[in-house]
Order: C-alpha cells, then sequence, then structure tokens
C-alpha cells in the first residue's frame, strides 16, 4: 500500500513542489489573504484603513513581535521550541534597565552615560547568551525534548526576574535607548530597521551559511545529519544562542518603547509567535520554513488587527480572529496539498 | 518487554516518591506546622483544580498529543454553567452536566480539527485557545460573575475532606480505571506509543482522539466548577495563563510528551512534588516570588536526569547489540 506509506511520511508537500509552482505557495496564499484583508478594511473604512497612519501603525507596532517571531522561528527550524523567549527577552531588558537606573544620575556627565549604556548594552547581551547557551546543551547533550527544556528555563527565568523586582518595574531611560522604540531614520522607525536587519541576518544564514543549511538538515532527520559528518550537538546550542540573541534585540525594542522593563511583559505573545510562525509556512516539525513567509504572516496579523482596531472592535474580537486565521490557513494549506496532489500525481520516493 | 517497561517507570515513580519524602522529613523538622491535618488539607484543596485538569492533560499525552487549550476550554465552561445556573438554577448535578457537555464538545472540535487537518496538535490547541478565550473576553468584556447561587458556594465537606479534593480523587480514581482497566485506556496506549501500528490493529484513531481531547475538555470544565466554587466567583481570566504549570507537573511525573507513556500515580506524585515544595518554602517563610526560580529549578533538573539515564540506557543496550 504504498499510497498509505506516503502519507504517513511527515514530508511536507509545499516543498517538493516549489519547482512545479510559479512560486512558493504559502508565499501565494499570504499574500492572497493579505491582499483581501486590506480590500475589506479598505472598502469598509476607506478614508482610514488606506492612510499613512495605518501603515506606521504597522511599522511601530511589528518589530516586537516580528524578533521574538523569529527568535522562536529559529529553533522551530531545527525541530525544536524556545518556550523562554520572553522570559529571556524581560530578564535581559530588566538587567540592562537595573545597569542603566542605578548608574544614570540627572548629573552624569554624556560620556559617562555613554558608557553607561554600552555596559547594560554587554550586560543583556552576556544574560541573553548565558541562557541560551544553557538551554542548548541541555537539549543537545543531554538529549531533553526542547519543549521539556525550555519549559524549564521559562520557569526558571522568569522566577529569577521575579525575585529579582518583587514584581515590580523598573523604568526611566536615557533618550538614546527610547530613540530605538520610538524614533524614525528617513521616516521609517527605527525599530522596524532593528526588525529587518534581524529578519535579512536570519534569512541569509538559514539559506546561504553551513549552520543554517545544518540547522534546516538537523530540522529534517538529525540522525542522517549527524552521520553525515555535522557536530549537530554544537548547531543545536547555536540554534539556542541564537535564539536568545534575538530576545536581547526584542528586549531592547520593548524596554525603549515602553520606556521600562518588568518581569511579566509580552506575555501573551509567547503562543501567537508559534502560530505567526506556523502561519509564516515554518514546518513545526523542523526542516522546512522562510524568512518571508514569516514576515507575510506579521503583515497579514497586523493588517488585521488594525483593520478591526479601525472597525472599532475589541482587542478581544481581533485575538479570535488571529486563531481563527491559523486554523484557516491550516485548512487552505491542506485543501492546497489535496488538490496539487490531484493535479500533480507524484510517486511515492 | 512489557514487564521490563513497566518496571522502569515504577523506578521513575518510586524516585519521584523518595524526593518528595526527603523533602517532607526535611520541611517538618525545620517547620513543625508542615505535618498537621489542618496544613496537609490545605495543600491538598490548593492543588486539587490543577490535579484534576492533570488527569485530562495526562490521557492526551498518553495518546500522543498535546492540549494547550485545556485552561480556555474550562474558562468558557465555567463562564456557561455559571451564567445557566445564576438566570434558571440548578444543582450540582445539573452544573457537573452541563460542564462536562461543553467542556467535552469543546475537546471534541479539537480531535476533529487535528485529525481531518492532520495538523499537529499543539500548533491546533494553540489556534483554539486563542480562539475560545478571546471570544469569551469579548463577550464577557472582562466581567465577573459574583451572584453564584448559594449551594454552589457554601462549603462542602465529608468526613473532614473537603468537597474540591473529593472530586479531584474521584478524578484520579476513574482516570486511573480508564487507563489500566478500560479496553479504550489499552488501546490509547497504542495510539501514543505507534500510531502507525494502533491503525493497522484496527482501532478507530479518530474515535479514540475525540476521546481523548474530549476526557481533556470534560475534565478541565470540572476543574472550572470546581475553582468556581472554591473562590466563588466566576472571572474570566482566572485559569487562564498556567497550562504550562499543568503540564510540567504531569511530565514531572514521568509522562512523555511523545505519547505511549505515562500514570496516573505519576501525576499525582508530579503534583505532590510542587505542592509539598511550595508549601514548605511558604512555611518556611521564603518569600513567594521565589517560586518561580525553584520550581523552574526542579523541573530541569528531572527532566535532565531522567533524559540522561534515559540516554546512558540506550547506549549500554547498543553497546550489548554490538
Amino acid at each position: 500500500m504504498p499510497s498509505d506509506l506516503a502519507s504517513s511520511s511527515p514530508t511536507p508537500e509545499p516543498s517538493r513542489f516549489a519547482g512545479l509552482l510559479p512560486s512558493d505557495p504559502t508565499i501565494t496564499m499570504l499574500g492572497a489573504l493579505i491582499a483581501g484583508a486590506v480590500i475589506i478594511f479598505g472598502a469598509l473604512t476607506p478614508s482610514r484603513f488606506l492612510s499613512g497612519d495605518t501603515l506606521r501603525a504597522i511599522a511601530f507596532q511589528m518589530p516586537e513581535l516580528g524578533i521574538l517571531s523569529l527568535a522562536m522561528m529559529v529553533p522551530l527550524m531545527s525541530g525544536g521550541l524556545n518556550l523562554a523567549i520572553i522570559s529571556t527577552a524581560n530578564l535581559s531588558a530588566l538587567v540592562m534597565a537595573a545597569i542603566l537606573t542605578r548608574l544614570i544620575q540627572p548629573a552624569t556627565p554624556p560620556s559617562i552615560i555613554a558608557a553607561v549604556i554600552v555596559l547594560a548594552l554587554l550586560a543583556g547581551l552576556l544574560t541573553s547568551l548565558v541562557i541560551g547557551f544553557l538551554t542548548g546543551v541541555i537539549v543537545a547533550f543531554f538529549g531533553v525534548h526542547p519543549i521539556l527544556v525550555t519549559l524549564g528555563t521559562m520557569t526558571l527565568v522568569k522566577g529569577t526576574a521575579v525575585l529579582a523586582t518583587s514584581g515590580t518595574v523598573i523604568g526611566g531611560f536615557p533618550p538614546a535607548i527610547l530613540f530605538l522604540g520610538n524614533g524614525t531614520l528617513f521616516g521609517i522607525p527605527v525599530s522596524m530597521i532593528l526588525f529587518i536587519l534581524c529578519a535579512t541576518i536570519v534569512a541569509v544564514i538559514l539559506s546561504y551559511a553551513p549552520f543554517g543549511v545544518s540547522i534546516r538538515l538537523i530540522g529534517s532527520n538529525e540522525r542522517a545529519t549527524r552521520y553525515s559528518g555535522v557536530p549537530t550537538e554544537w548547531v543545536l546550542v547555536g540554534v539556542y544562542v541564537v535564539s536568545s540573541l534575538l530576545c536581547w534585540v526584542a528586549a531592547l525594542v520593548m524596554m525603549a518603547r515602553f520606556n521600562s522593563a518588568s518581569a511579566g511583559y509580552a506575555e501573551s505573545y509567547l503562543l501567537v509567535t508559534i502560530l505567526s510562525a506556523v502561519l509564516g509556512g515554518v514546518d513545526p516539525f523542523g526542516g522546512f520554513g522562510r524568512v518571508l513567509g514569516l514576515f507575510l504572516s506579521l503583515v497579514l496579523l497586523q493588517v488585521i488587527s488594525t483593520g478591526f482596531n479601525l472597525l472599532g472592535f475589541s482587542p478581544y474580537l481581533t485575538a479570535a480572529i488571529w486563531g481563527a486565521t491559523m486554523i484557516l490557513a491550516i485548512v487552505i494549506a491542506v485543501v492546497r496539498d489535496r488538490w496539487i496532489t490531484r493535479l500533480w500525481p507524484v510517486k511515492a520516493n | 518487554m512489557p514487564k521490563y517497561l513497566s518496571a522502569a517507570l515504577r523506578r521513575h515513580d518510586i524516585q519521584i516518591g523518595i524526593i518528595i519524602a526527603v523533602m517532607a522529613t526535611f520541611f517538618s523538622t525545620l517547620s513543625p506546622g508542615f505535618l498537621t491535618l489542618g496544613n496537609l488539607m490545605d495543600l491538598l484543596e490548593n492543588y486539587s483544580v490543577m490535579a484534576i485538569m492533570a488527569t485530562g492533560l495526562l490521557v492526551v499525552l498518553i495518546s500522543g498529543g498535546i492540549d494547550i487549550s485545556f485552561e480556555a476550554i474550562a474558562a468558557v465552561s465555567q463562564f456557561l454553567v455559571a451564567t445557566i445556573l445564576v438566570r434558571f438554577g440548578g444543582n450540582w448535578l445539573s452544573a457537573f452536566a452541563l460542564a462536562g457537555l461543553f467542556g467535552g464538545l469543546l475537546g471534541v472540535v479539537n480531535a476533529l480539527l487535528i485529525y481531518y487537518l492532520g495538523a499537529i496538535s499543539v500548533i491546533v490547541t494553540i489556534s483554539t485557545m486563542t480562539f475560545y478565550f478571546s471570544i469569551l473576553m469579548f463577550v464577557t468584556q472582562g466581567r465577573s460573575i459574583y451572584d453564584l447561587p448559594n449551594w454552589f458556594t457554601s462549603n462542602i465537606s465529608f468526613l473532614s475532606i473537603p468537597f474540591p479534593v473529593m472530586v479531584a480523587a474521584i478524578a484520579l480514581l476513574l482516570t486511573l480505571f480508564l487507563l489500566s482497566q478500560l479496553p479504550i485506556g489499552r488501546q490509547i496506549y497504542g495510539l501514543g506509543g505507534n500510531p502507525e501500528a494502533a491503525k493497522r490493529m484496527g482501532c478507530n484513531i479518530v474515535g479514540l482522539q475525540c476521546f481523548a481531547y474530549g476526557y481533556s475538555g470534560f475534565m478541565a470544565a470540572i476543574a472550572g466548577i470546581v475553582q468556581a466554587h472554591r473562590v466563588e466567583e466566576v472571572v474570566p481570566y482566572a485559569l487562564i495563563g498556567r497550562e504550562l504549570d499543568v503540564l510540567a507537573a504531569v511530565v514531572l511525573g514521568g509522562a512523555s510528551l511523545s505519547g505511549g507513556i505515562g500514570t496516573v500515580s505519576g501525576t499525582v506524585l508530579g503534583i505532590l512534588l510542587l505542592a509539598v515544595l511550595q508549601n514548605g518554602l511558604t512555611l518556611l517563610g521564603v518569600s513567594s516570588y521565589s517560586f518561580g526560580l525553584v520550581t523552574g529549578l526542579v523541573i530541569l533538573v528531572s527532566v535532565t536526569a531522567t533524559a540522561y539515564a534515559a540516554k546512558r540506557q540506550r547506549m549500554r543496550s547498543v553497546r550489548h547489540a554490538i
């Protein structure tokens, strides 16, 4: 029963047909969904939706969720998951916030302020690196399921942040930091530039660098990758270090936007990052996915939330629509794959 | 082979049991208040809601899936049942029956989506969690229900065992009976252990999945009712956000995320481990802010030790084979 065997193997369909179709079907689908959403919202609120304000709102809201989604995407590509991204970002932000607020007084000269900022950035970076390295080592060398490890690190890291701050908020940063969250460069928000920079780097690494290719290979078949001479353990450590580094960038953007840091910010984003990555075509079993898809899925989610916001709907309804969009995207993918197999029957390999 | 497997499982149970016993001894020597009947009953009552939810999640984990949406299901069912009780009145039987019905249905929706879309369970249940919970918040606008009937909120106890503990005990016994005595329980283990083999054995996969996720929704809704009884109000967002705590407790009890492995006794021990730890620390006067840190450490050490032992076991058997 070859058809049975074929259906039981977890080979994702899109990659196999990527060459046959005009372009990546996930990208096509997301593009169509975005176009549909823009047309609907544009028709409902023509004067306000199709304006520069909408674009600006989207550009300011996207980076946070976007960078965190990238931090989730890299482990997903390796067949893992990082549940600790939010807590890592928060702890890293708290470390930076503590240094900035303790060492900078109103009378501090600018040169010292610059030095303190550099020190704070390095401390935050180090915090993220340590968390990512430990997570990676436990995942890679002890063979513990990433969900379990990061469930533990998430609880531990958040616990550390809560214990250190007693649940309070640390705020009040120098203008240089705030610029990252609220400033613009040539009319583009700095946070958006940071996000696009991160996205480009991750895309280049995943597509061209040996490290990135190894990540995708591990996501497809870890054992085969190891037997072909790739040091899979160290690649996995690298995956979680990169994920944590992205959390550090997200921490910077978050603390700049809120002008404060706390142990409990952005927690509702955790599951949304998985949602946006998978909606963007990242295979939750690992191995397949493109940064462009993730980017488009984030645009789609932001268009929906901005549109509903303009229509005066409750943010909860927006979240419900996000959940429904995810299910809808899976349905479309299933129907699409069924049609593709009907139009281009493929022999089981 | 099953004998060997069950022996290995028992060893994990015993390990956790020993850790709990050591901790309990430690806490009772340092704080005389720990080993009193009153404190132990408080401890059990505090963790009864978690235990009821854990039974449902355990069944889903054994079937090879994962359910993130159960807290949202509990919140939705809790709200629906409370609304009906306030408007039309009722009794405990109708409260539980309605909750079980709503919870079970929402769980079956999960199962059908997972089966017919062929999607991974964690993604589907994250989506449905977002969907169920946001719709609930949209409908209620975050408003709570305070005017619950008197019979619902008044304290009930039997032989000085509080009502939540009784419900938790019944839920655990029911799950134990289901998993160890009924054919469907064995089939769920089979489905989690090797889905392809279970299919070829003639198991009704979609039926089993509907049962597992429906059971999870059912138990979550029951837990929602018990929670509403305890706090004497229904707050839409009170339950949400603790999904991963329950998952941690079940996993500490030895259930495997890849399916086919897990026991009720292990789950009880996993919850007891967290309960004794947090209760003991409170009695020692340690700030509640440190719970997260300690719990995280326990989870990390426990899962790492378990996985490391399994890895060494595998290596040894490979060496034997060579």
